[in-house]
């Protein structure tokens, strides 16, 4: 079976057309707090670049993004640390 | 009446408090690094703050993600109005816009000197 960072990945690929596109699994770091399960696969730092968020206050864009991964958060994730930018405002920053 | 009677506490809360704070723990005892990190960007800012605790509570925990259409918790509201979670509430203080939207709003703050 798939990771789910692999899932989210994909998902948010079909989706975003992401300019660039980065999954971090975090859940080790999470593990033992709530909310945190044995398998892991709960927690994922996320950084997408898509020029689908042009115009889109930030509240709107992360509700894009909760809105593609509706089925993960059904299935366990539990959390998910998102920067989403713009291809303009990402600019020359590099990715963290 | 809504649709869920744990709306209507919700509704009363984020009108009565200016800024109102949905976490895991309290503001002493955060259980959660991300609700930690909120609390501490608005005792930075010596926000007057109410907190409701949605591990005692799991109506209120199903119940506030609901109500905000949103998935996670931490969850601020300030004047009413939803703000976001911990990400967006940390883009905001780092870019000034945090403090923006309290003066905007009426609310007593004061960052303390960095």
């Amino acid at each position: 079976m798939q990771s789910r960072a692999h899932r989210l990945e994909t998902i948010l690929a079909d989706t975003f057309a992401p300019t660039l596109l980065r999954v971090v699994d975090d859940s080790a770091r999470h593990a033992g707090h709530a909310g945190a399960r044995p398998g892991g696969e709960t927690h994922y730092n996320v950084l997408v670049v898509s020029a689908a968020f042009r115009g889109k206050p930030r509240v709107a864009r992360h509700r894009m993004v909760h809105e593609a991964v509706q089925a993960e958060f059904a299935a366990g994730l539990h959390a998910l640390a998102l920067t989403l930018r713009t291809p303009e405002e990402q600019g020359g920053l590099l990715a963290e | 009446m809504s649709e869920n009677p744990v709306f209507d506490r919700i509704q009363a809360e984020i009108k009565e408090a200016p800024v109102m704070l949905y976490m895991k723990g309290n503001a002493m005892f955060p259980q959660c690094g991300f609700s930690a990190r909120v609390v501490q960007i608005l005792s930075h800012l010596n926000v007057p703050f109410k907190t409701a605790n949605v591990l005692e509570d799991d109506a209120l925990r199903e119940g506030i993600k609901q109500f905000s259409s949103w998935p996670t918790v931490p969850q601020l509201y300030v004047a009413g109005e939803f703000v976001g979670g911990c990400d967006i509430v940390t883009e905001m203080f780092q870019s000034g816009e945090l403090e923006t939207l309290l003066k905007e709003k009426g609310v007593p703050h004061e960052a303390s000197a960095a």
